[in-house]
Parts: structure tokens; sequence; C-alpha cells
């Protein structure tokens, strides 16, 4: 054969290859609706210095109602700078700024709660995607090797996993952080202890599925290694329903370090954080209820979007 | 409330320029367009064609059940004179399983497994007839044992599970049958069956058909089965009829290019490749929404003019005044004798050495009891006998077949030559090599790359996830010791050239292929390290006809470039007679009778390889058969009977002897082996199974 | 059948003497720990080893297990050192209040849901489905700490009808079930929902629903005895399932509403180190969890009949 009969053909360009898979979502609206909430959430995280009018910490005025405009004295400390800095100065009066509005009020000490909201989904953000990715990585590949090789392997690891889902999720995370201690790092750790379990069992059941695929048949009759045929032939094909797994289980991971903020085994204070929140402004609820039924709305919201995006991308993978 | 009249004498159904579209997100798609039928009483009429061609839309439409996206869009439907669309939900109700009943193609999820068969049964009186429950049961009774199935009583207090796949079928058959209706649908009846189980049912069928006042319409993509079954035949293409006719006309005198090419495509058993290539039919079916103006068939068509062909719609043109019709604007003109003349004729292959000798090679595969009562006694494990004392040889450039029907052992079989089992005993000798322990992981890369297969399934053959070029390119990095990433490309677009698929496939994923491009595509990936041996497991069985012939024939096209030896896994004998030259036969693990193509062929036969022969649908009418029905169904692999296998079903049981002893394996001469206990003479004064009807005047 | 039975019970015992083995080992490996947990952190050096040599904790590990083990099965749980009384004391009452939240939560989540599933699932698509769908998928966005504080607000502050706390002061009182109960139905019936209708709509596009439909059945009779007795297999035992999450929803309830229940119990013991009292708690919330799995295996076989009779 001649070079010049040999047509290597284009590729598609890489970000076309990427992209319209993602544009799909356009033809569920319920997924997007997550995806707007997710998109809402992660630019207030992203941007959160920029978006909080506030220092999330800061203590301005104790419990004023949302839409309260704050008129401070110049000389009130917001953080370590003076607020004659911090705001706009009042013509004619130089002892009085304008610090803008309170658009959610603020907390039993004074804190800015829409700062404190924006400032706290940063946390989420942060912690909930990297716990679920971790227990990702932790359980897809005990997943694969044992729905794969079947026998002992996947005895054992059937029984480990067995063990640690006998425990209600939540009595689990409180034994473990009342054992270790709450901190950011013991979190993420127990929600990979707490979550791989229910992962490898999901990646299990896939790889059990695929395994009698011809192409793997086909793949194990030219001698591939074991982590090719798991990682190259089998993975690729499970991606569909573990992308939605992985979205309702973040939302889940969201849910579980709200909780354990709100019983008091969450991040160390005084780092905003959506489940504290609640806990705090509880108590006043009758007389002061913005606190806590933002920081509720927050949450819910959250979670909300990701379990929409789950279901939307469900419908579409199902579609064709 | 529609009342049907039971002694109504005019047609009992008819289809007046039907048309049926299905709404996507996409598009309106036209399933059927312009169908017309007229089914007289005690008629059965059958409508062949391939996948896609909307023959089961046509049946749902009968039905009024074509879910929410489906809808008739023009025509009507008559059913003893009446239209079905002006039947309310409780009239439609009354008339679905009373007047007309249906037969499915998969039995099994046809049946309600959380079910008893006898309410399944019992339900269809006792909701059209208002009987009561015993008048109920004993009409399931009754119409069990008329389907001809032993022991109904114990089928009535069966799951569905419980029974075989045959059995299932004849249930649904009764099931269908129970309230007496006046037209019964047959959608691919016997499709999911083995062979020898669908020669049983279209007995049946046929047999009903003859003794109830019922008219049927029997779906189906096998031009044999529809001689075997029907009166009248429509054949149909991209949602239309294209031709239509009695049975004889249209299978003697077919007038339109496509039938012509149906049957040019099909292998019939009494021709082999050196007698009667098979012709491929150009091209591809069209998608429903990018027909080409005029004659649909038109641009895969020999005959095609333009100006004519593509002017306009084409409607039914009369052959002559029996009915028979054709929707071709050319049918006068074309010589429709020239059936498959100017091509050459294929030259016989010489073979070489021996490639692959197996001798006595045994798998059992170890049956782990892991009750806690086994536990406690201490294993007495049993055993599947999955291939027992298999001996055969395979040369070079040649094509050996092994035959059976499901749980025969072919598949073990070839698991054990490609080393994903090693065999309990014996040798597997390939390129002087005993390569029965050696599991593929530990064989060379050259013994590896040299015995290479061919899947059966196109939908899961190919890794979805990956391009055509990257699954090629990885099989050529493993075996061709190419790593330069230029030059496996270049090899990639090479063999895509071989398999005659265009270069822009290369990019392309599995899902964007059609069946047949993905068979190449692992026929392709098959031959990438240029093997010596290859082993096809039934590579065309789930492609439609056309397709089927193309890549049969791409197939032996290389096989004869590269000599290589290939082992052909099938159940379909037509095909098996077309392009073998060896052929093994195989039930319940033990090899049957071997020998050369001819010799299979003709007498003497073991008892299965005629009941197999006779099993065959062959679309051809101056075949004439010996009709040979086996009983009851396979036994089960783990459960073997003792003595020969084949006793319990044999039709040709000699006596205790079958059901005590092994038979042995008669030499019938020439290596022409056969396992039986009847002894050779009686063996050689069989009657052949199949006769050319010419022949025997 | 019975082999099966046998088989699901006898890996429950397994994974229970697992459990219980890490729970010990997690709570008592060190015999020190032990001892300034339960006598305090201002404990002298001596009062410590007074103790451990008085409750038998100079034993060896495994001895100490067995013995702990033992004690463990006949309901010696040991005494709490937050409540200066033996754990079962308290233990029981408060599983008996938990028992009454469950099965109040129970008995509302399973009519509900299985109603609403099949509803959806009957008509794929339909505009019932997607009403049904998204509502369930909406409510079990909230999580019991957002929905507590927002229904209480609602029906106690606002409207004023129901009690903010649920802690039986004067003796039981339906009207201070109906919060907590609230919360967990809300929270737990989408979930079970969402299987109930996907189970249904599976059902609906099998092929035996066609023969049903084509045999010319009512559609009422397709559904009710063709579709639901295969629909409610899988729905089943995700109920059973439930019961495990809803041990994870009972701590945060009771813990909100000042629930004197089984859940707060394993929180206070828990933030407070009551080394008998989690371990009791613990071992019973696995008990059950692990119970009901056992039940929810051994219903399915028994409830699909191509698993009873093969």
């Amino acid at each position: 054969m001649s070079d010049s009969a040999i047509q290597i053909p284009k590729r598609p360009n890489i970000l076309v290859r990427i992209l319209r898979p993602l544009l799909l979502i356009r033809e569920s609206w319920v997924g997007m609706v997550g995806l707007a909430l997710v998109f809402f959430w992660v630019v207030m995280a992203l941007f959160a210095p920029w978006l909080a009018p506030f220092p999330p910490n800061a203590l301005l005025m104790p419990n004023q109602p949302p839409g309260t405009e704050w008129i401070a004295n110049a000389t009130h400390m917001i953080g370590t700078i003076p607020a004659s800095e911090y705001c706009a100065a009042i013509e004619g009066d130089t002892s009085k700024v304008n610090c803008g509005t309170f658009w959610l009020g603020t907390d039993l000490t004074g804190r800015d709660v829409w700062s404190r909201l924006i400032w706290g989904a940063r946390q989420v953000l942060i912690y909930a995607p990297l716990a679920t990715f971790m227990a990702y990585i932790v359980g897809i590949p005990m997943g694969l090797w044992a729905g794969y090789s079947r026998g002992r392997v996947d005895a054992i690891f059937s029984f480990i996993s067995n063990v640690i889902l006998s425990f209600p999720v939540l009595v689990l995370y409180v034994l473990v952080i009342a054992l270790v201690g709450a901190s950011a790092v013991n979190i993420v750790a127990a929600v990979v202890f707490a979550s791989a379990p229910g992962i490898f069992r999901i990646v299990r059941g896939l790889a059990m599925d695929l395994r009698s695929r011809e192409y793997v048949f086909a793949a194990e009759t030219r001698g591939e290694p074991l982590s090719y045929i798991l990682f190259l032939e089998i993975l690729p094909n499970a991606r569909g329903p573990l992308i939605v797994d992985a979205m309702l289980r973040l939302g889940y991971v969201i849910i579980t370090i709200g909780t354990l903020g709100f019983l008091g085994l969450g991040l160390p204070p005084p780092d905003p954080d959506w489940g504290k929140m609640i806990a705090e402004g509880r108590n006043l609820l009758q007389v002061f209820p913005w606190t806590p039924l933002f920081s509720c709305l927050a949450i819910s919201s959250a979670v909300l979007g990701f379990n929409l995006l789950a279901d939307g991308l469900r419908e579409i993978s199902l579609r064709d | 409330m529609a009342g049907f009249q039971s002694d109504w004498d005019g047609p009992v159904l008819e289809c007046k320029d039907l048309s049926i579209s299905y709404y996507t997100r996409a598009a309106v798609i036209p399933a059927v367009q312009d169908f017309n039928l007229v089914l007289k009483k005690n008629e059965t009429i059958g409508l062949v064609g391939e996948s896609g061609c909307g023959k089961s839309t046509v049946a749902m439409a009968i039905m009024r059940y074509m879910g929410k996206n489906g809808a008739i869009t023009g025509g009507q439907v008559l059913y003893k004179g009446v239209d079905l669309a002006t039947l309310s939900e409780e009239e439609l109700r009354q008339l679905r399983g009373n007047e007309i009943a249906m037969v499915y193609q998969e039995p099994m999820a046809s049946l309600n497994p959380a079910m008893k068969l006898d309410r399944q049964l019992m339900e269809v009186p006792l909701f059209h007839e208002q009987v009561s429950e015993q008048e109920a049961f004993d009409r399931a009774v009754q119409m069990l044992a008329n389907v001809k199935l032993p022991d109904p009583e114990r089928v009535m207090a069966s799951y569905p599970h419980q029974i075989s796949g045959g059995q299932q079928q004849r249930v649904v058959i009764a099931m269908a049958l129970l309230s007496k209706p006046s037209l019964l649908l047959l959608d691919e009846p016997t499709t999911a069956l083995d062979v020898t189980v669908e020669a049983g049912i279209v007995e049946l069928i046929a047999e009903l058909a003859g003794t109830l006042q019922t008219s049927m319409i029997y779906i189906s993509h096998n031009l044999g089965l529809i001689l075997e079954t029907c009166d009248r035949i429509n054949v149909m293409y991209s949602g239309q009829v294209v031709e239509e006719g009695a049975v004889v006309d249209v299978f003697d005198k077919m007038r339109h290019p496509y039938t012509q090419g149906l049957f040019g495509a099909i292998p019939l058993p009494s021709a082999d490749k050196t007698a009667r290539p098979l012709q491929a039919i150009r091209g591809q079916l069209p998608l429903p929404h990018a027909r080409p103006p005029g004659c649909y068939f038109g641009p895969r068509c020999d005959h095609f003019q333009a100006g004519r062909c593509d002017a306009g719609p084409i409607s039914m043109q009369p052959v002559d005044d029996t009915g028979h019709g054709t929707r071709c604007v050319k049918w006068q003109e074309i010589d429709w004798g020239k059936l498959g003349a100017g091509d050459a004729l294929l030259p016989h292959t010489d073979f070489g050495e021996s490639v692959l000798s197996v001798n006595q090679m045994k798998k059992y595969y170890e049956l782990k009891d892991t009750s806690i009562a086994a536990m406690v006694k201490g294993g007495s494990s049993r055993f599947v006998k999955a291939n027992e004392s298999i001996s055969f040889l395979a040369r070079e450039a040649e094509t050996v077949a092994i035959v059976g029907e499901s749980g025969c052992g072919k598949s073990t079989l070839a698991k054990v030559l490609l080393g994903l089992e090693t065999a309990t005993e014996g040798s597997v000798t390939f390129q002087g090599k005993d390569l029965s322990q050696v599991p593929v992981q530990k064989r060379s890369r050259n013994d590896v790359k040299a015995l290479q297969m061919v899947f059966q399934n196109p939908f899961d053959t190919l890794n979805p996830s990956h391009t055509v070029g990257s699954q090629l390119g990885r099989v050529i990095r493993k075996f061709g010791g190419i790593t330069d990433g230029e030059a496996v490309r270049r090899r990639v677009l090479e063999l895509l050239d071989i398999v005659k698929l265009p270069s822009d496939f290369y990019f392309r994923r599995p899902r964007q292929l059609s069946g047949g491009q993905k068979q190449r595509v692992g026929i392709a990936r098959a031959f990438a390290g240029n093997p010596s041996m290859v082993v096809a497991d039934e590579p065309v069985s789930a492609l439609d006809v056309s397709v089927a012939a193309a890549v049969t024939g791409l197939l032996m096209d290389i096989q004869r470039t590269y000599r290589t030896t290939l082992l052909f896994i099938s159940h379909d004998l037509s095909l098996v007679r077309y392009l073998a030259d060896r052929v093994v036969v195989m039930y319940l693990g033990n090899l049957v009778e071997q020998g050369t193509t001819e010799q299979i062929f003709s007498p003497p036969y073991h008892p299965y390889t005629e009941a197999l022969l006779s099993a065959v649908p062959i679309a051809d009418t101056s075949i004439e058969k010996k009709r040979i029905i086996l009983e009851g169904s396979l036994p089960s692999v783990i459960n073997p009977p003792k003595g020969c296998a084949f006793h319990t079903r044999c039709h040709r049981k000699i006596g205790d002897i079958c059901s005590s002893q092994v038979p042995p394996l008669v030499d019938a001469g020439e290596g022409h082996r056969i396992l039986c206990h009847i002894p050779l003479d009686e063996m050689k004064a069989m009657d052949p199974v199949i006769v050319q009807k010419d022949a025997a005047e | 059948m019975l082999l099966l039975i046998g088989r699901r019970l006898g890996s429950m015992i397994a994974v229970m003497i697992v459990v219980s083995a890490l729970i010990f080992l997690a709570l008592e490996a060190q015999p020190g720990d032990v001892a300034t947990k339960v006598l305090g952190p201002y404990s002298s050096e001596d009062q410590r080893a007074i103790w451990m040599a008085e409750n038998g904790y100079d034993d060896s590990l495994p001895v100490r297990y067995f013995r702990w083990f033992g004690d463990f099965l006949v309901g010696d749980f040991g005494e709490s050192t937050r409540f200066k009384t033996a754990v079962s004391d308290v233990l029981w009452p408060r599983l008996w209040n938990t028992t009454i939240l469950a099965a109040a939560t129970m008995g509302l989540v399973i009519p509900i849901s299985l109603i609403l599933g099949v509803l959806a699932g009957m008509r794929e698509g339909s505009r019932t489905d997607r009403s049904i769908s998204v509502a369930s998928i909406v409510t079990t966005s909230v999580p019991e700490i957002a929905s507590a504080p927002m229904l209480s607000f609602v029906f106690v502050f606002l409207l004023g009808i129901l009690p903010g706390t649920s802690s039986f002061q004067n003796g039981f009182s339906i009207a201070e079930l109906v919060l907590p109960t609230m919360v967990l139905v809300l929270y737990d019936f989408g979930y079970v929902t969402r299987m109930t209708r996907a189970s249904m709509a599976e059902v609906m596009t099998t092929h035996y629903i066609r023969t049903a439909v084509l045999k010319g059945l009512p559609y009422k009779r397709v559904i009710v005895k063709h579709a639901l007795r295969n629909a409610l297999i899988a729905p089943f035992t995700v109920v059973m399932l439930q019961i495990n999450w809803l041990l994870s929803g009972v701590i945060v309830t009771e813990y909100y509403f000042a629930y004197k229940g089984f859940g707060a119990l394993l929180l206070e013991g828990a933030l407070n180190q009551d080394i008998f009292v989690i371990e009791a708690c613990s071992m019973i919330a696995v008990f059950v969890a692990v119970g009901t799995q056992a039940i929810s295996d051994i219903g399915y076989t028994f409830l699909n009949p191509r698993i009873r009779f093969s």
C-alpha cells in the first residue's frame, strides 16, 4: 500500500468531544435546575473573598433582621480593620460610616449570616468533594478487582465491607469522631472509611456484569494484564452509573458534614459551617429565626442541586 | 360493544394502506408505509424481512399496542370487517386474547415469573368467557395436552423458570389458543430456541394451522420457516412490502431484486462454497428517516436506473392474477433467470500441515457444593462434564466446523484452546506444542497471537468506550512488536482496508457502527497479529441475512489469503455446509460424529446429526426433507444421561445398551467417525435426510 | 430454602462477632484509658490501678473480651459513668421510646411511599409521575438538621399547634411524637418512593406485562395481579434496609427534640466518653441493622419464586 493511499483522518477537536456530552444535560430540565444550584454554590465558594460583604467571623452587630442597613461607628473594628476604612463615609458625619446591608441578618454574636453562608459553602465544597473523591479512589480498585476476579478476593473484601456497612452510618461517624476527635482530616477520613464500602459494592456489581462481555473476553485471549482489563476495559464502561452515584453521594456527604457540625462533632470553631450555624441559632429560633432558617435553606439547596443533577444525568443516560 | 361474528366468512383481517410512525425527541419516524394485507379464513401469511423492516410493528399495530410514542398515521386495520380504530378501550380488551391472540419471541420473558402457570392460563377463559374456575382449569389442562406437553398437571403447578424454553413456548401457544381466537399472530416464535426444539414448535404450529379454524400471521426473518408454515408471504424492506404472493410463486418466481438478493444471500444445505457462492446485498438498510426517494432498495440494487427508480413513490404492481405483486417498476425488464451467474466459483484450497491436534481432551468443572450439609460431610463434589474425550485435527488453511446446540460444550472447547481454561485431561497440540495445561498468561507472545478469536455478539465484541483505531492499535502494539505510533496507525488503516472499512472509521466509536461493521472490526482485531488459527464463535448468527453473507465472505477471503486455519463454531448447518471442510458434531459435551462435510451430510449418520439436518429450515422449494422431530428437551449438563448422552431423545434407540453403556466410536472409513451403538451397516442403510426433488424423480 | 436461611443467620452471627471484637478493641484495648474514662481525668494513678484490679482489667485482652462478650449476652452492659447506674436501666426504656418513634415513622413511610411509588411507576413519564418524582427528590434533599428547625418554626412558633420538645415530661403524648415523626418521614419516604417507582416502571416495560395486556385482562388486574407482585419485591428489601438509615436519622431527631430515645443516648454517651453506654448502644444498633438485613435477604428469596424453587 502506498503512502498516499493512507489518509490518517482528523481527530475531532478535544474540546468538542468533552463538551458535547455535557451539553446533553440541557435536555433535562430537572438536570438543568440541579446544575444551576450546584453552579451557584460553586461560584460562591470559589469567589467567597470577593462575594462576601463582610469577613465571616467579624463581630458586627448582634441579632439584626434581614435587610438591615448598618450605619456603624467609624471606630468599630471589623476583624482587624476599622470600619472607617472598610465602609463608605457618610457625608456630614465623620463619626459614622455606611457599611452596607445585612441581607440575611446577623447572628447572636453579630456576624453577618450571608457572609458566613458564603464562606461555609467554601468549607463544604472543599471537604465534601475531597472526601468523596478519596472514597472512590479506595472503593473503585477494590470493587473492580473483587467483581472481576470473584473467588477469595471477593469473599474477603465483601466481608470487610459488610462489617463496616452493618453500622448505621451516623453511628459509625459518631463513634469514629468520638474516638479520634473532630478535625478536618479526621472527618475526611471518617467519610472515606464509611463510604468506600458502599462504592465498593456498586463497582463490584458493575464489574461482575461487565466481566462477561466479549470485549473483556477478547482482552483475556490476548493475555492482557489484570490492571489493563480492570482499568481500561471495565472501568470506562462503568462510568455512567458511577458519575450518577458520585453526585448522589456528594449530596449525602454534604449532609453528613453538616450533621456532624450540628452535633458538635464538626470542624472546630470559629470557621463557619452550615450545620454549626443551625445548631447555634436553633435555641432562639422563635425570636431570631433567620440564622438557622437560612442555613437550613443553604444546605438543602446545595444537596438538592446535586440530587437533581444526578437525576438529570440518569435520565439522559437512560435515553440512548 | 362491537360483536364479532363467529361465522364471519369474509377476510379475517384486512390492512388497507396502513402507515405507522414513531415519535421521538428528534423526529417522526415512519416505521411502516402503505401496508396492505388480506388474510382469509384458515390462511397463514408470512411476514419476512430483516431487522428494522417493520414486521413486528405491524403485529403490534394490529393489536393496537404501540406504546406511548407509536401511532397509526394512515389507513385502516379491519378485523372481520370492523375498523379497529373505532373500538373503545373495553372493546379492545375483549378483542385482545379472545379474538386475536399472540405468541412472542422470548417465551421466558413473556411469562410472569412470579405467578404459577395455572393462573396465567386460566385467566384467559376466566376473563373472556366467565366460566367457572373448574371449567377454566380443565380447559387449560386440555390445551396443554393439545400442544403436546407431557404431564400437563405438573406444568400447571409450575413457575415459568421450572420448565424448559421449548415447553415455555408451548405454554405461550396454549395460552394464545385457549379462547379459540380467529387470528393468531406469531412474532418470531422460535428465534430464541435451539434448532431441534424449533423443529418441534414449527411442526406444532403447522399442525394447528391444519386443525384449528384460525388464521395466522407468521413473522420471521427466516425464509425456510416461512416455507414450512405459510400459504402466502409478504416480503418487507424498510417499512414497505416489496413483494407479495403465494409462497411457491415468490420462492420460485421472485420478481423483486430485494427478494432475489435475500435468496442469494442464504446458504442452503444442498450447496457448498465451491458450488454456489453466497452473494451479499451491497450497502446498508437505509435509516427510517433517511430513505431514498422512489424505490427504497434503489441504492443497493443492481438494476437501478436513475430517473425511473428514484422518480417517485412506487406502488405495488400485479405480476399475475393470483395476487403475486412486486414493488418494482422494472420487473418486466429484468432477466430473473440470471441468479448468481457471472460470479467466479471458488477453487478448492489445498490444506497444509496439521496446525491443531486435540487428543482425548476432557474438561470437567467442579461443582462446588457450598451447602452446610456438604461441608459437614466433607467434599463430595460433583463434576460438570463440559467436554468428554474430544479428538480432532485441523490443518493449515482448513475450515473445521464445530456444530451443536446450547450446552453441547463448544464454548468450553474454545476456552480451552485459547487458554482461558486448562484441560482436565488429554492434550491440545498447537503448532507442535501441547498447550492443554498452559493458561493464556503463561503462553508465549507468539502462541497467543497465533491463536485468536472472532466473537458472536456484535453489540459486545468491541469496547464501547474506545475508538476503533485505539482498540486495533492496542492489539498491534501487543502482538506486532510495533511501538512507533505512526507505524501502528498505518497498520490499523491497513487492517481496516483488509476488512473493507473506510479509513475514517479510525476515530469512530462502536456505537456509531452497524452490527456488520462491528463484526468486521472484530475480524480485523483477530487477524491483527497474522494468526495461524482463528476460532470464530457464531460470528454471523446475530446479523441479518444479507449482512451475514458479506461478513462470511470476508472471513473466507481473509482466511484464503493468509492460509489461516479456521475453527468455525456454529449451530447453523446450512452455513456449515457452505464453508466448512470438515465438521465435528457435538452433543452434551460429547463428540458424536466427525468427518468431512460430504461425509457428515450423507449417510451413515449419527441419529443426532440426522435429526439436526432434518431440523434445518430450508428456503428451497425443490428440496424434500425427512421429518424427524426429537422428543423432550435437552438434558442438563450437570446431570447428563447415563450411557449414550443422546439416548433420552434418540429416535433410533436400539435398546437398554443405549442407556447403560457408553457407545463406541465407530470408524466409517476415511476418518469418518460416529459415536453410536447402531451397527455400521444399519447406519449406512439410512436414507439421506435432504433430497433434491428433481433428483429423486 | 432452610439452608439459605441458615447460611444467612450464620453470616449474621459472624458479622456480629467481628463487630463486637472491633468495638471492644477500639474502646477497651488500653485498660488505663478505660480507667481514666470511668474515674475521670483527675483520678490518681493508684485509684485507677485499684479500679483496674477490682474490675479484672489486669487480665489478658482475650480473657477480658470473652468475659465482656459473655456479660453482654446476658444483658449486663456495665455501669454508666454519666447516669451513675447500670447501663441496662437507662438503655431499655430509651430503646422502647425509639421503637415507638421508629414504628410511627415506618407506619407512615411504608404505605405513603409504596402507594406514591406505584402510582408514579405505573405510567412512566406522566404528570403524576413527574410530580411525585420531583417531590421525592426535594424531600430527600432536606436533611433532618434542616427539616427539624424549619418544621418547628412553622408548627411551633408560627402556628403554635405543636410542642417544640418531645421529652415526655408529663408522660407519653401523641402531640409530642408528631414533629419528630414528621421529620423522619419527610426525609425517608422519598428514597423508598423512588425505589418503588423505578421497580414498578421497570416491571411495566417487561414482556410479561405486555402478554397480560394482550391477553385482554382488565387494566386493574394487570396492575394488581401481574405488576405489583413483581414490582414490590425490590421495595421490600429497601424498606427493611431503611431501618438502618432510620437509626442514623433518629440520632439527630432525638437530639433536636430532646426525645429521650436510644439515639440521643448514644450521642450523649459518645460526647461524654461513657464507654459502656457507647458499647451497648453501638452493639444494639449494629444488631438491629444486621438483623433487618438478614430478614430482608430471607424475605427476598421467599418473595422471589425463581430463587425459592431452584
